[in-house]
Parts: structure tokens; C-alpha cells; sequence
């Protein structure tokens, strides 16, 4: 007799564990951290945008009730060094940006952060900050592109020093020239904030020199780096603890500076204090994703086949930084196209250095070039889903690579089914009433990026035969601690009730920060690792223990099931892991796990890609545009949870949606404030808004990208969204509309 | 927030008394957006006077009119059925405004003296002549694409955010209040004020002066009325554009018609020039499209927020094609 295999735990639909703390308020944020002696603080914002501060005068904060320290540049310590710009990915400290305020008297954007106000009570400092008095010398500031755009440049690099300002492959001249059909136009974009429920916020407490942040964060081991190099104390005397975030899309990607305030705040009042941000605060403290602009010119020849895609960028960015969103490179790897140029160009403004913000780049540059492609289709009477099957990528068109694994054209099929694209007659809408029903379709792509260092993770399993992962990632809504329960589940062969995963603590074994849509991956990888290697373990043992069922056995020949060790042609015969460790007189068991970085050159090349399909009525006389249907398709490779994984790629459609119609910043370019800086005047759909959404999963196998095969599902539900929709409403009305977000005076 | 005395009062005397003699007090009623503007500085009381205690919650048909208690919930008058049936606009003016749980909370009389959504209001480091008279507007040359382009002065051009007051200003309702020298009456028309050289006065009521009730004459032709809203999004939002209407015709022409914009203007804007032109027209979109022009003609926009005044003009016909 032979042991069927048991059905895999992994990709099983289950509830989400932190579901039931989350929705019956027992799961406890940075925020709640109540701790003996705590104290608050409030910060102070800059009212100008550029300029300097003349005089602070702290003497009615300081006279306030329970007030018990302001910090200003004049008595705040300067910190010890400022460490570069470096995305969390990476792994090492990762400001948001590197300025750091309050360090002397220069403001260079609004809001910047002046002074900390630390009193006995929230309400009591939140009033004190309003007695700070601040004079300033106010210049002009730049504060939207139009303001600077006659000194645009092209910078090296962008992105932490990761990638270049410039990039080309082919030649791109020659392309557009040989071209029969060339498309050129513009995209703009409003500036965009993430807007997370829970505003960020920490908690800090010194204990003997030790520093014990409760953050808010997407990387707790970035905050741990950051901190430390700003502060100067070694990196293992601070621990930071992140075991729910409430939302982050971005802001908790990198670290900001009220982690360090609140460190600093917390040693001078000599108590903990913690420190949560306002919502107009979550404005000008966490980044946002920058006002841009894309020029696009593609060249075609009659069929429709690509001969050139020239992709230029400008965009504001800080006076400090370097930064654009990377919206050129994922989108160059679509289709087959032999030249492509892409170029950053920016300009430095009075804002802070923009950041990461859900779909980072590819939401904006996926926008364009799905335009351009739409475009282009119409030119050509082409249907829009033909042109993009006539250019697709058989190879990396930037590597010349063979694809790890693809499955764009499983999605391409999947989504036109689901939406009925085979109705669709280019410029014949359907009508109902004042409304006219467009259909459009865009392609979604994410790239893949792979561990820069060991990305690790620690199994242990008790006597009692229940098991725990650890690793210090945060969980922040995407499901992370139910998928690697069943990853730990699937790998001792253990029932998932019996499975744990537990993060949010730097004292664990060391991950990057869950950003690039990389956590199911790393996290996973590392995990799984951990795991095999404690049953291989325990298999060891189990062979060598003369009192084992299993003395003399092969180990490759001994497989988990149900929380036992049998063989994989006798499953009669074996044991539990609780017998082999009771017998032994062991309470528990535990392994690592490391995953990565990869060896040489990876064989192939990596990507995640997607289709969106989408149906929208407008009534044009009235300007509304509603979505009333959105069908996306998505090659992640092996899906961990597809509950959890459907839910991620059904709120990026909406996100996508909400970039498309909803979301901008106003800047007040005159004074350089945002316009808008609250969740009433800064618009993200309500459930009126929500449309139809299915989604679909087209499981792939992968054994190049990671061992679990695993590519994410964290950004590419809004890749292409925003395009989808533009396409669905130029089909309704004729109209194209080159601008994000598409408003009522667009559709007028 | 800034410290504050609260207290609670349980007779309408009482209140009207307590706020009247102390300048730096105000009123709280359900708080939807007092809290806020607290909260953020905008609004400075020293005292506070929570009057949800007061006996001011019914709704009522007297004498052919129908009489609402200012402290009635917005939530509670849209589901009356003497408003659903005899005034359809003004049920479909408050289900469209905020959200369920803010229904719940906000008040008729509140609702009427709501603050402006102007981000240059809201902002305390912004020049405000609301908030602080002679600073300037942000508003004028800022961010201004939800602004007004009827009633503006060059002093403040923030847009009257209320739903229900629009539908109210169509139905020619009275405010009804109390003093501490006895009771008072507006019709609505006069209740909101134009910005003009004092933005900062957006109605005419003394200190400590309380609304008690709104009251809605007879209006059989509301039957046949509506409420159109456009905004950005499908719910939870505040009107580009809104428009109250009713149409009564016969044999073909139109006998009676009331308009009413929102989303435009300084104040709930009642159509005036659009209904005179209207009386006696055929109900026709020639008609209704060149009763709305004529409306908008005065129309000031700024660059961002033109698209109000054709936008407004459609929405006009719209909702007067829906009733014809």
C-alpha cells in the first residue's frame, strides 16, 4: 500500500486568522499600546512651504496644561548620521527620505515637521501644539511642475541609486522612423496620497538604554536600521514590535521620521511616549506619489506590430532626493518590441521626496502605455485585445531571456470571457437611457524582484505535535500569518489548526520589509525552508532512533502526513513527531530557514502579469461615469491562499478604479499646502461606487522565481486598471481622456 | 483640542438662555461637523451647550403644513412617510446627503447651519474671511473647483454644502426660532445669507438665537418633484451640482414649477429667472434648456470650476425632463 498524497493546505481558501481580532477590536495596533507612565506627542507642522524659521516661541505650549517638553531644531540632539536613500526592499535602513527636520531652521515643504509637543494626554498636546509660535522668512516655493519645468533634468539614477535615469535598448529613432503608424500624446497625473485607516503612529520606550518601539510599519527590521544609524546606538538595543498595522499601500513602506522623534521625545521626558499621527498629518509625514507626466510615442507598422516605444517621465520630486515612481521597466517588458527609451526627467520642488503608493510606477506607467496601445488600436481598427496578442512577448524583450513563467494569454481569455468581449463593436456602444456602455481592456504587469540578501525564517514544533513559524515581518492586511500557517501546514505535514506563524518583532529571524508585492514570496520561501528543514530533521532523528517505528529507514523514503513521519510505501509504519520528542524528552524542536539572494545569473526572466477587462456607462451629458463591471485575470504563479490572494487582487481593481476617477492631492501652488488633506475632501470609492468584480486566478507553475513558486499578489491588481477603464469609456464616447483621475468636466 | 465647558440643557429656555448670555458659547447638536472643525481649531467655544435633550424632535402636520423639529434626525425625516409622499425632493435630498451613520446623527436645524467643505475654511494657516474677516480668501486664485459660480463676492466664493436646505429652499419653508425675547421666523430665503462684504455672517441669527423648527407650507404640486445630485463619486459626497424641482403642468404647459440649485452657489440657490421663464411654457427640453441659461447667465466660475455652469445647466433639464 502506498500513501495517497494529502491534499495540499496551501492555496486553500481560509479565513483569515487576524480576521476575527481585527473586526472584534481585540487586535492591538501601535496606537494601543498602553504602557505605565505614557505619555503623548503631538508634532507641529510647517505652515510655508519654503523659506526659514525666524523665531519659535514654546512658552504658552510650555505653560499648557500637562504639558511636558516641546522640541524644537533649538534643543532637539542632531542626529548622529543620515543613512542614503535606499528602498526597504533592500533590507538595511531605508529613510523615506534623507532630510531629516528639525535639525536646523530651513523649511523646504509644507507641514514639515517643527516641533514635537509631548504632554500627559492626546487632546492636551494636540492643543499645546496650536500654542507653538513660529515666525518664518517665506520664499516662493515650486510646489507643482508647472512651476519648475524649465529646470527638469535627467538624473543618474533614481530609486535609492537602483536604477538609471536613463535606459534604451535598440534603436528607438530608427524604430519610430520605419514606423507606418506612430502614436504620440501625453499622460498627466494628480498627485496621489495612500491614505491608510490607520494613520502611522509609535510608541517608544527607553529601558537601560534599550529603545522599544511599538511602529507602524511594513518592515519592522527597516524602522530597527533606521533608527539606529540616526540615533547612534547599536542595532541590538533596539527592538521593534509591529504585530498589526492597519493599512499601509505605501506610507509604512520606508521609514519616516516620527519613529526617530518619538525615540528622541521619549528619552527627554524620560517616559514612553507615543506618538500618532493626525489624518492631515498622514499628508506631509509619509510621502505620497508625485505629480508626473508621460510622453509617449509608439511606432507601428500596418498590422499593428511595435517597432519602437519611446516612454519619457517627468515628475516633481524634493530637494533632497532624487525620486520617481519606477513606471518604465516593468511596462517596457509587455510586449515584443525591439527599441525601447525610457527617461526620468524631474524637477526638484518644495514637497517631501514622493514614495512608494500601491502599484508604484506600473499603476502610472501601465496607465500610459495602455492609453497609447488603445490609441493605437483605434488608429488601425484593430481590436484592442488582437493588437496586444499580435505583440506579445515570447522572450523578455529586455533580456532576451526565456520567461520563468508567463500565462498572459490564459488571462487575456479568461477576462474576455467573463466580460463578453466578443460583443464589443468598436465605435457602436450600447445604450440604456442617458447612458452609453463601453467596454476596454488593458494588460497588468508587476515585476519580480528577488531577495538582496537571506531572506530568514525559524520553524518550531512542540511536543504536543502544534507548530509555530516565526519571522519579523508585519502583517498589515494582506494575509500573510493565515498563508504561512498553511505553507508551515503543508510542509510538516500538519493540519493547519495545529500551524501558527507569528511576526511583527525584530527578535525574530530577519526579513526585508513586505513591500514590491515580494511577502508571499520571501516570507514563504523562508518559511518553507525552516519548515523542511525541521522535518528533515526530525526524519533524522527518526531513522536513527533504534526505538523509532522508523530505525534503519531511508529518510527520502519517509514522508509527513497528518502529523506523522511514515513511510511513503508503508504508511503504517512511523510515528508522530509528539512520540519521537516526548520519548526523548524534548519539549520542542526548531529549524531556520534561509532564503536567497539568488546565485549568478537567474536562467530566465521574471514577471507577473495580469489582464483587465471593464465595463462602464457614462451619461455624457451629466459627466458621471460609472464602472459597472471589472473581470481581471492574474498569472501569480502558485497561489498560498486564494481567498486571501483573490481578496488583494480584487482591492487592487478597485484602487485601480479609484485612481482612474477618484484620487488627487490639490496642491495650492501659491502656498505650496495640499489643498485636501482629509479622507472628506480626498475621494476613494464607497460601496456605491463598487462594481461587479471577478477574479481570476490562472495558476502557473514557476521553478525558477522562488522553491514555492510563488510571484504575489500585492500591487497587479491595479496595474493596468486605470487604462482598462479609460479604454472602456473612449469606446462609450469617442472621448480620450489623457489625465488621471478622469473627472466629470473630462466626460461633459 | 482646546479645553472647553460642556453642558447639557434640557429646556429649550434654558439653552437659548445659557448660549445668549455667554459670547463665547455655542450650540451642539449632533456634531457631525462641529466635532470637526473643533478638532481642527476652526470653530474656538469656550462653552459648549448640548441641546440633543431638548424636546425638538418631532414632525408634524399642522394645518396643512408640515413642521419639523430642528432637532429631528436627517435620518428620521427622509423615512416620515408624510415627507416621502408629500415631498418626494426633500426625502431624496437627504437620503443623498453624508452617509447612514451621519443621518443618524446630524440634525434638520444643524444641517441648515452647517459650515462651508471650502479647504481654505478648514485650514487654520489659510487666509479665511469666514473665519477670520479681513485675511483674505485662499479660495479665489487656490483650489477652487468646488466652488461657487452663483452668489460669489470678491470676498468668499465657498460653496453652501447642504442637500436638504436646497429642497427646502424649492418648498419655500420657514425657520422658526427662539430668542431670550421671544420667537422669531425667516423664510428661507432670507435665512441664508450672500457673502457679499461680510462672508462671515452666513445667516441672519442673533447670538444665543435657536432654530426650533422648520416648517413646509402645503405644496401639492412637490408631489411630482426631484432631487438630482452630481458628484464624484455615487455616494458619501458633496454635490457638484444638484438641482430641486417640481413640475405641475396642464394640457401640456407648465402651471406650477419650483428650482432649486445646489452644489453652485454661496447659498441654496433658488431658480427664479428659470421658473418665471418656465410659468406658462411648454414642457419641452428648448424650453427647460433655455429657462436654465437664463439662470446661469450671471454665473462667475473660475477656471477650475466652469464646468459648473454648463454642467448646471444640463442638470436643470435633466431633472425637468424626469418630471415632465
Amino acid at each position: 500500500m502506498t500513501a495517497t498524497a494529502p491534499t495540499p493546505v496551501i492555496g486553500r481558501p481560509l479565513p483569515r486568522v487576524d480576521g476575527r481580532p481585527k473586526t472584534t477590536g481585540t487586535a492591538r495596533y501601535s496606537a494601543d499600546v498602553s504602557l505605565p507612565g505614557l505619555t503623548h506627542a503631538v508634532l507641529v507642522g510647517a505652515a510655508i512651504a519654503r523659506g526659514r524659521i525666524t523665531a519659535i516661541d514654546a512658552a504658552d505650549a510650555l505653560d499648557a496644561p500637562g504639558v511636558l517638553a516641546v522640541l524644537t531644531h533649538e534643543n532637539l540632539p542632531r542626529v548622529t548620521a543620515q543613512p542614503p536613500l535606499l528602498p526597504s526592499l533592500a533590507g538595511g535602513p531605508s529613510p523615506g527620505q534623507t532630510f531629516c527636520p528639525m535639525q536646523d531652521d530651513r523649511i523646504h515643504y509644507a507641514g514639515q515637521h517643527i516641533a514635537v509637543v509631548v504632554a500627559d494626554t492626546y487632546e492636551r498636546a494636540l492643543y499645546a501644539a496650536r500654542l507653538v509660535h513660529v515666525r518664518y522668512r517665506e520664499e516662493d516655493p515650486v510646489a507643482v511642475l508647472d512651476q519648475g519645468r524649465d529646470q527638469a533634468y535627467v538624473p543618474e539614477k533614481i530609486f535609492g541609486g537602483l536604477l538609471p535615469g536613463r535606459s534604451a535598448r535598440g534603436d528607438v529613432e530608427a524604430g519610430l522612423e520605419r514606423a507606418e503608424v506612430r502614436v504620440e500624446a501625453t499622460y498627466t497625473f494628480a498627485p496621489n496620497h495612500q491614505n491608510p485607516l490607520e494613520t502611522s503612529s509609535t510608541t517608544a520606550m527607553w529601558e537601560g538604554g534599550r529603545l522599544f518601539l511599538h511602529d507602524a510599519t511594513q518592515g519592522p527590521a527597516a524602522t530597527q536600521h533606521t533608527v539606529s544609524v540616526m540615533l547612534g546606538i547599536p542595532h541590538a538595543d533596539i527592538r521593534v514590535y509591529s504585530h498589526y498595522v492597519g493599512g499601509s499601500f505605501g506610507a509604512k513602506a520606508s521609514t519616516w521620521d516620527h519613529p526617530l522623534l518619538a525615540a528622541l521625545a521619549a528619552r527627554h521626558v524620560g517616559r514612553p511616549v507615543r506618538l500618532a499621527l493626525t489624518r492631515e498629518q498622514m499628508f506631509t509625514s509619509c510621502g505620497h506619489r508625485e505629480e508626473q507626466e508621460h510622453r509617449i510615442a509608439l511606432g507601428a507598422d500596418r498590422d499593428g506590430r511595435l517597432t519602437a516605444l519611446r516612454h519619457h517621465k517627468l515628475s516633481l520630486t524634493s530637494h533632497f532626493d532624487d525620486w520617481a515612481e519606477t513606471s518604465l521597466e516593468a511596462p517596457a517588458q509587455v510586449y515584443a518590441c525591439p527599441a525601447h527609451e525610457g527617461v526620468y526627467r524631474l524637477v526638484r520642488g518644495n514637497t517631501m521626496t514622493p514614495t512608494f503608493m500601491r502599484c508604484p510606477g506600473e499603476g502610472s506607467g501601465m496607465f500610459a502605455l495602455e492609453s497609447a496601445l488603445d490609441e493605437l488600436a483605434t488608429r488601425l481598427d484593430i481590436d484592442p485585445l488582437e493588437l496586444r496578442l499580435r505583440n506579445h512577448a515570447d522572450r523578455d524583450p529586455a533580456s532576451g531571456k526565456p520567461w520563468s513563467s508567463h500565462g498572459l494569454r490564459e488571462c487575456y481569455e479568461r477576462g474576455a470571457e467573463r466580460i463578453g468581449w466578443d460583443r464589443r463593436v468598436a465605435g457602436r456602444p450600447e445604450r440604456e437611457g442617458p447612458w452609453t456602455i463601453g467596454l476596454g481592456m488593458a494588460s497588468a504587469v508587476y515585476p519580480i524582484v528577488p531577495p538582496s540578501n537571506p531572506q530568514r525564517a525559524r520553524a518550531r514544533i512542540y511536543a504536543d505535535g502544534s507548530a509555530v513559524a516565526q519571522a519579523a515581518t508585519a502583517e498589515f492586511g494582506t494575509g500573510a500569518a493565515t498563508a504561512m500557517a498553511q505553507v508551515l501546514a503543508d510542509a510538516l505535514g500538519l493540519p493547519v489548526e495545529r500551524c501558527r506563524f507569528e511576526g511583527g518583532d525584530t527578535d525574530l529571524p530577519n526579513v526585508a520589509s513586505t513591500v514590491g508585492s515580494t511577502g508571499a514570496a520571501m516570507v514563504g520561501s523562508a518559511v518553507h525552508l525552516a519548515a523542511v528543514a525541521l522535518r528533515d530533521q526530525l526524519i533524522g532523528r527518526a531513522v536513527a532512533d533504534e526505538r523509532s517505528p522508523l530505525h534503519g529507514a531511508d529518510p527520502g523514503a519517509v514522508v509527513p502526513v497528518d502529523g506523522r513521519m511514515a513511510l511513503r510505501d508503508d504508511p503504517g509504519t512511523g510515528e508522530s513527531y509528539a512520540e519521537l520528542l516526548t520519548r526523548h524528552f524534548q519539549p520542542d524542536a526548531e529549524a531556520y530557514g534561509s532564503f536567497g539572494p539568488p546565485q549568478g545569473e537567474p536562467p530566465a526572466a521574471m514577471i507577473t502579469l495580469g489582464a483587465h477587462f471593464v465595463e462602464v456607462a457614462v451619461d455624457g451629458e451629466l459627466g458621471r461615469v460609472r464602472v459597472r463591471r471589472m473581470a481581471g485575470a492574474f498569472a501569480p504563479g502558485r497561489v498560498l491562499n486564494a481567498r486571501t490572494a483573490k481578496g488583494q487582487l480584487m482591492s487592487g481593481m478597485l484602487w485601480g478604479m479609484s485612481q482612474a476617477l477618484l484620487e488627487a492631492t490639490h496642491m495650492d501652488a501659491a502656498t505650496g499646502r495640499w489643498a485636501n488633506p482629509s479622507l472628506g475632501d480626498y475621494l476613494i470609492p464607497v460601496h456605491a461606487d463598487t462594481p461587479e468584480v471577478t477574479v481570476d486566478l490562472i495558476e502557473t507553475a514557476d521553478h525558477v522565481v522562488n522553491p514555492l513558486g510563488v510571484k504575489g499578489v500585492g500591487e497587479i491588481g491595479q496595474s493596468g486598471t486605470a487604462a482598462a477603464i479609460a479604454n472602456a469609456i473612449h469606446h462609450a464616447t469617442g472621448r480620450r481622456i489623457r489625465k488621471l483621475p478622469m473627472t466629470v468636466e473630462d466626460t461633459l | 483640542m482646546r479645553p472647553l465647558t460642556y453642558s447639557r440643557a434640557s429646556a429649550v429656555a434654558d439653552a437659548v438662555h445659557a448660549v445668549t448670555v455667554d459670547p463665547e458659547s455655542a450650540y451642539l447638536a449632533g456634531g457631525t461637523t462641529e466635532i470637526d472643525l473643533l478638532r481642527q481649531d476652526v470653530l474656538t467655544p469656550g462653552r459648549l451647550v448640548d441641546i440633543n435633550d431638548l424636546p425638538l424632535t418631532g414632525i408634524e402636520e399642522t394645518r396643512g403644513a408640515l413642521v419639523i423639529g430642528a432637532l429631528a434626525r436627517m435620518s428620521d425625516v427622509a423615512a416620515a412617510p408624510a415627507v416621502r409622499t408629500r415631498y418626494p425632493l426633500l426625502a431624496q435630498a437627504l437620503e443623498a446627503g453624508a452617509s447612514a451613520q451621519l443621518r443618524h446623527m446630524a440634525t434638520m436645524g444643524g444641517n441648515l447651519l452647517q459650515r462651508v467643505r471650502c479647504g481654505y475654511f478648514r485650514d487654520t494657516e489659510s487666509p479665511c474671511n469666514k473665519r477670520r474677516p479681513g485675511s483674505g480668501c485662499g479660495a479665489l486664485t487656490g483650489v477652487n473647483r468646488g466652488h461657487a459660480v452663483l452668489g460669489t463676492s470678491e470676498h468668499c466664493i465657498a460653496t453652501h454644502p447642504s442637500d436638504a436646505a436646497v429642497a427646502l429652499t424649492a418648498l419655500d419653508a420657514r425657520v422658526h426660532t427662539r430668542t431670550t425675547a421671544g420667537h422669531g421666523a425667516y423664510h428661507i430665503d432670507d435665512f441664508f445669507l450672500l457673502p457679499g462684504d461680510t462672508p462671515h455672517r452666513e445667516h441672519p441669527l442673533e447670538h444665543g438665537e435657536l432654530i426650533t423648527s422648520i416648517e413646509i407650507p402645503d405644496t401639492p404640486t412637490a408631489r411630482n418633484s426631484t432631487y438630482l445630485k452630481v458628484r464624484d463619486r455615487a455616494s458619501y459626497e458633496f454635490a457638484l451640482v444638484s438641482v430641486a424641482a417640481t413640475l405641475q403642468l396642464e394640457q401640456g404647459r407648465i402651471s406650477g414649477v419650483r428650482l432649486a440649485l445646489g452644489g453652485v452657489a454661496t447659498k441654496p440657490w433658488r431658480a427664479r429667472r428659470a421658473e418665471r421663464l418656465l410659468l406658462g411654457a411648454g414642457a419641452d427640453r428648448r424650453a427647460f434648456a433655455e429657462a436654465a441659461r437664463e439662470e446661469l447667465a450671471d454665473a462667475a466660475p473660475t477656471p477650475m470650476n466652469a464646468f459648473k455652469v454648463e454642467l448646471a445647466q444640463r442638470a436643470v433639464v435633466r431633472a425637468l425632463e424626469s418630471l415632465a
